[in-house]
């Protein structure tokens, strides 16, 4: 796993930022992929392209990225098959519920000084960091 | 146009994050793991984020409509109900258990990876599995005339 880097953090950071800042300014939505993906999921007639578009582009991207200077890492995950489908049922459930995940909530709220946002990032953010206390130090 | 633009959209934010490393879900586990060998990347990534999102958001609330669309869709709600926290709670649960959020989860299709294919899909049927929730929910409080929930993103 590669070493904290704080310029290609930030960098990776503002990308994503302009990625949101640019859904809004040129199509008028939101970047967040819970809704993205939800829109999908809830079948809105006429809305399917633009939300399907945004998926496949965040697929592609390590593929592009591949062929050039920047291969996706493998992703290494913890725990047992059952840990894992167990954390996705979560994170779906989860994050459709609260209205939003990291980039919906952490990212696009934030930006919009949405109190809203705050607390579910905070929230999501302090639940993360116990469950990983209690998963790795108890 | 509308769905082009979109795609590019959807290939910075993945570039973004593949640069960042937020693709890689050790590296999100590293930062949340706040009693072992810290990694404050997530942070700084997330002020990048936050910094140029807001700059785009500012020039947008100046705008009279978006380029290929008739209307800004800015979330709505301001609320701060149990739902709110209730869901969070359980997202950072799932979250906290493997590193993986929606975003990442999405662009780690790419690496073909079983595990990330097995998330993924039943990170949908938890997002479809809401919806049922939520229809319930919506038409008990129907009755009570309560209005539908938003997404906020």
């Amino acid at each position: 796993m590669a070493e904290f880097d704080p310029p290609s953090a930030l960098l990776g950071g503002v990308l994503i930022g302009v990625a949101s800042a640019m859904l809004m300014l040129l199509n008028g939505r939101i970047a967040g992929i819970t809704g993205i993906v939800s829109g999908v999921i809830a079948n809105a007639v006429g809305d399917q392209p633009w939300r399907l578009a945004f998926i496949a582009g965040l697929i592609v991207a390590p593929i592009v990225s591949g062929l050039f200077v920047h291969p996706l890492p493998q992703p290494q995950m913890p725990g047992s098959w059952f840990v894992i489908v167990a954390a996705g049922l979560l994170v779906g459930f989860g994050a459709r519920h609260g209205g939003g995940c990291t980039s919906g909530h952490g990212v696009c709220g934030i930006a919009r000084l949405s109190a809203r946002s705050m607390v579910a990032t905070t929230v999501f953010i302090a639940t993360a960091i116990l469950v990983v206390a209690i998963t790795c130090h108890a | 146009m509308f769905a082009i633009s979109s795609f590019v959209c959807g290939l910075v934010f993945g570039f973004g994050l593949l640069i960042s490393g937020m693709t890689q879900p050790a590296k999100v586990l590293g930062f949340l793991d706040i009693l072992g060998r810290w990694d404050p990347t997530l942070a700084f990534v997330m002020a990048g984020a936050v910094a140029a999102s807001g700059i785009g958001y500012a020039i947008a609330r100046r705008q009279g409509h978006p380029v290929f669309g008739a209307q800004h869709l800015w979330p709505t709600r301001s609320d701060i109900d149990q739902q709110l926290v209730v869901g969070s709670i359980i997202f950072g649960t799932g979250w906290g258990l493997v590193g993986l959020c929606p975003g990442p989860a999405l662009e780690n299709l790419a690496s073909l990876s079983p595990r990330v294919i097995a998330f993924v899909l039943a990170m949908l049927v938890g997002m479809i599995a809401q919806g049922f929730w939520q229809s319930r929910l919506s038409s008990i409080r129907v009755v009570k005339e309560t209005p539908l929930a938003s997404a906020d993103g």
